[in-house]
């Protein structure tokens, strides 16, 4: 398990010891944070991370899963593919289910917290408690929210005005809403095995695993097959520019062999590719962290050129290996690259192609990116960054409407 | 070692950035925006990038211009608001004002002010919420001020430092208050008051403090 002073050496101290100030001003208090899964998914694992840390830090924070069926999480599921702009076709049953399971929740939940940390629409009704029950409320919405279907909107939006607070990754997911809305990025570890820093042996087994050059520039992109990554427009990219660099390509990602449409563009970027043998295709398994890891740390420039992108945790993961990176400037990815300071934002396959070629003819000036990109997600992308954040959160709900608070 | 009248307590902030949900596609809207915007966003979008991109050096400028300069493209326009002097200024109010001036003498020339950015690029007006937190760090007397420096985060610097002017609406920081009143340190006082914050990394800034007192006590360099 991971200690708050694993984190030190990282950070600095000074860092820590301001947690800890922040965690004193919180011991009295319960937070209670709820969702709907134990394990897998995004919202699990940074509870798993988050929870035992505010725990050291003295905090008296749990964490509990509602119940529901097969059924109720189909419709979960069809909430969270409408958030992502495809059009809700709900069935009044469909809509009875979702409110009957969240009332069956919380007759048979124990909520014991001060503050009620609810993440995500699946357990988004608990709030009609709140009228009994009193306690402060906060929804943290980690999913992409820039262009909801307006029926799944406004029903979820009955909700959420209900509660004390709300939590957004990126400035783009803000919505009008009549409660405040506050933006906490999400975070990497820099101790996990997709993030922790890697014996170049590791390095290299990776690459003669794969088979790939380590004497020539290696470009990388990360990122499942899916059309909104643009594969086939890093091809074209990376086509233009070896006519000048030579240079191998490595798309690499995962999710494809049970995800239908994933493998309809694994396929178009392989007819596109046709055996070329500087450009690598990996279909990575779950569970590849310390492979992901290792190709980022191997990689001369980093790539994602995504079209649409929710926060693009894979631009963070590459700048903390201090890598320069070019990405495409949607969703969360200007939040993390300050354009031409810590790395590159462009908009077409020309443009990519373009920044790509300076980046690998001229190495100082891909360096200082790299390093900038590093320093830039120290300071505002892990998972102490993370964690301050959410204490400050907890604090806020005590002072509302106060642009200063004295503690 | 002459002993203060009175302590220096260092504090430091932390801020939570909550999103307004307003946003703007043109320099009309950025205008329009800036002007109903409260001083806690007018506060965030100019100072807020001092601590995010605080190792970097030249830094990034401020949120408006930074904006203006890579998504609007308008270099000049960019430029001039980079270029903003908040060293001189002390109320927020005041750094509103200049920026819409020079905002509003551009459209004057601009023949298309309505000119779109690409969607998904426009500026998100947010605001920012302080903490404020008394740490354990204490100076009786300069060297311990010194000591202090060197130990604190550069989140209490940025505190004394930025804020302290912007709190006390007037041209002096804690330290150079603390200094002159409860020390006699009239000059180290005049030396500090002096710096400008806002074109230097704060670590860069920590350093030169230390060196400053470091001086004043009659340290080798």
């Amino acid at each position: 398990m991971t200690k708050l002073r694993d984190y030190e050496p990282i950070v600095g101290r000074d860092i820590i010891d301001e947690l800890e100030l922040c965690a004193s001003k919180l011991s009295s208090v319960v937070i209670q944070n709820i969702n709907s899964t134990a394990v897998g998914g995004g919202v699990a694992e940074i509870l798993m991370r988050m929870v035992p840390l505010l725990q050291e830090l003295g905090i008296n924070a749990c964490w509990d899963v509602i119940k529901g069926g097969e059924k109720f999480f189909e419709v979960t599921k069809k909430i969270h593919n409408s958030l992502h702009g495809q059009e809700a076709d709900f069935t009044k049953d469909e809509i009875d289910l979702f409110i009957q399971t969240n009332e069956m929740n919380s007759r048979q939940m124990d909520l014991r917290g001060d503050i009620l940390f609810i993440h995500d629409p699946q357990p988004i009704g608990l709030i009609t408690l709140k009228k009994d029950l009193g306690r402060k409320w906060i929804w943290r919405c980690h999913i992409d929210f820039s262009n909801p279907d307006p029926f799944t909107w406004n029903f979820l939006k009955s909700y959420i005005e209900r509660y004390d607070v709300s939590v957004f990754s990126a400035p783009s997911f803000a919505r009008d809403l009549s409660i405040p809305q506050v933006l906490i990025s999400p975070s990497i570890d820099p101790l996990s095995d997709k993030n922790r820093e890697l014996p170049q042996e590791v390095i290299n087994q990776v690459l003669e695993k794969f088979k790939i050059d380590k004497e020539r520039p290696i470009v990388t992109q990360i990122s499942r097959f899916d059309y909104l990554k643009d594969p086939i427009g890093v091809v074209y990219a990376f086509r233009q520019v070896k006519k000048y660099v030579d240079c191998q390509l490595v798309l690499a990602g995962g999710g494809a062999s049970d995800d239908p449409e994933g493998m309809k563009v694994l396929a178009k970027v392989q007819e596109e590719v046709n055996n070329d043998p500087d450009i690598f295709l990996i279909l990575l398994p779950p569970a590849s962290d310390i492979e992901i890891n290792a190709l980022q740390r191997a990689s001369t420039v980093i790539l994602q050129k995504s079209l649409r992108e929710g926060f693009g945790l894979t631009v963070a993961e590459a700048l903390w290996k201090a890598k320069p990176v070019i990405a495409g400037a949607v969703g969360g990815i200007p939040l993390q690259i300050a354009h031409k300071y810590s790395g590159l934002l462009t908009h077409t396959i020309e443009g990519t192609a373009f920044t790509l070629k300076q980046l690998l003819q001229n190495p100082e000036y891909a360096k200082k990116l790299g390093e900038n990109g590093r320093e830039r997600v120290k300071k505002n992308f892990l998972i102490t960054r993370h964690l301050r954040d959410y204490m400050l959160l907890f604090l806020s709900l005590n002072h509302k409407g106060e642009n200063i608070v004295y503690l | 070692m002459i002993l203060a009248q009175e302590p220096f307590h260092f504090y430091t902030r932390q801020n939570l950035t909550y999103l307004t949900g307003r946003k703007a596609k043109n320099l009309q809207e950025l205008l329009d925006g800036i002007k109903e915007a409260p001083s806690a966003t007018i506060y965030h979008h100019t100072h807020h990038y001092l601590q995010q991109h605080e190792f970097l050096s030249p830094e990034p400028p401020n949120d408006f211009a930074y904006w203006i300069t890579n998504v609007l493209q308008d270099d000049v326009l960019g430029e001039k608001v980079a270029s903003i002097d908040l060293r001189q200024y002390f109320r927020l109010h005041d750094i509103k004002a200049r920026i819409i001036e020079i905002i509003k003498k551009s459209l004057q020339g601009n023949s298309d002010p309505n000119r779109n950015v690409p969607p998904g690029e426009e500026f998100h007006f947010m605001s920012a919420q302080t903490f404020v937190f008394p740490t354990k760090y204490i100076a009786h007397n300069l060297m311990e001020f010194k000591e202090c420096l060197q130990r604190i985060s550069i989140f209490s610097i940025y505190y004394h430092m930025f804020e302290s002017r912007l709190r006390l609406q007037q041209d002096f920081c804690d330290f150079s208050i603390w200094l002159s009143n409860a020390l006699g340190e009239e000059k180290l006082a005049k030396e500090f008051m002096k710096l400008d914050p806002y074109t230097q990394t704060l670590e860069n800034l920590r350093q030169t403090l230390i060196r400053l007192v470091a001086k004043r006590l009659g340290e080798p360099k």
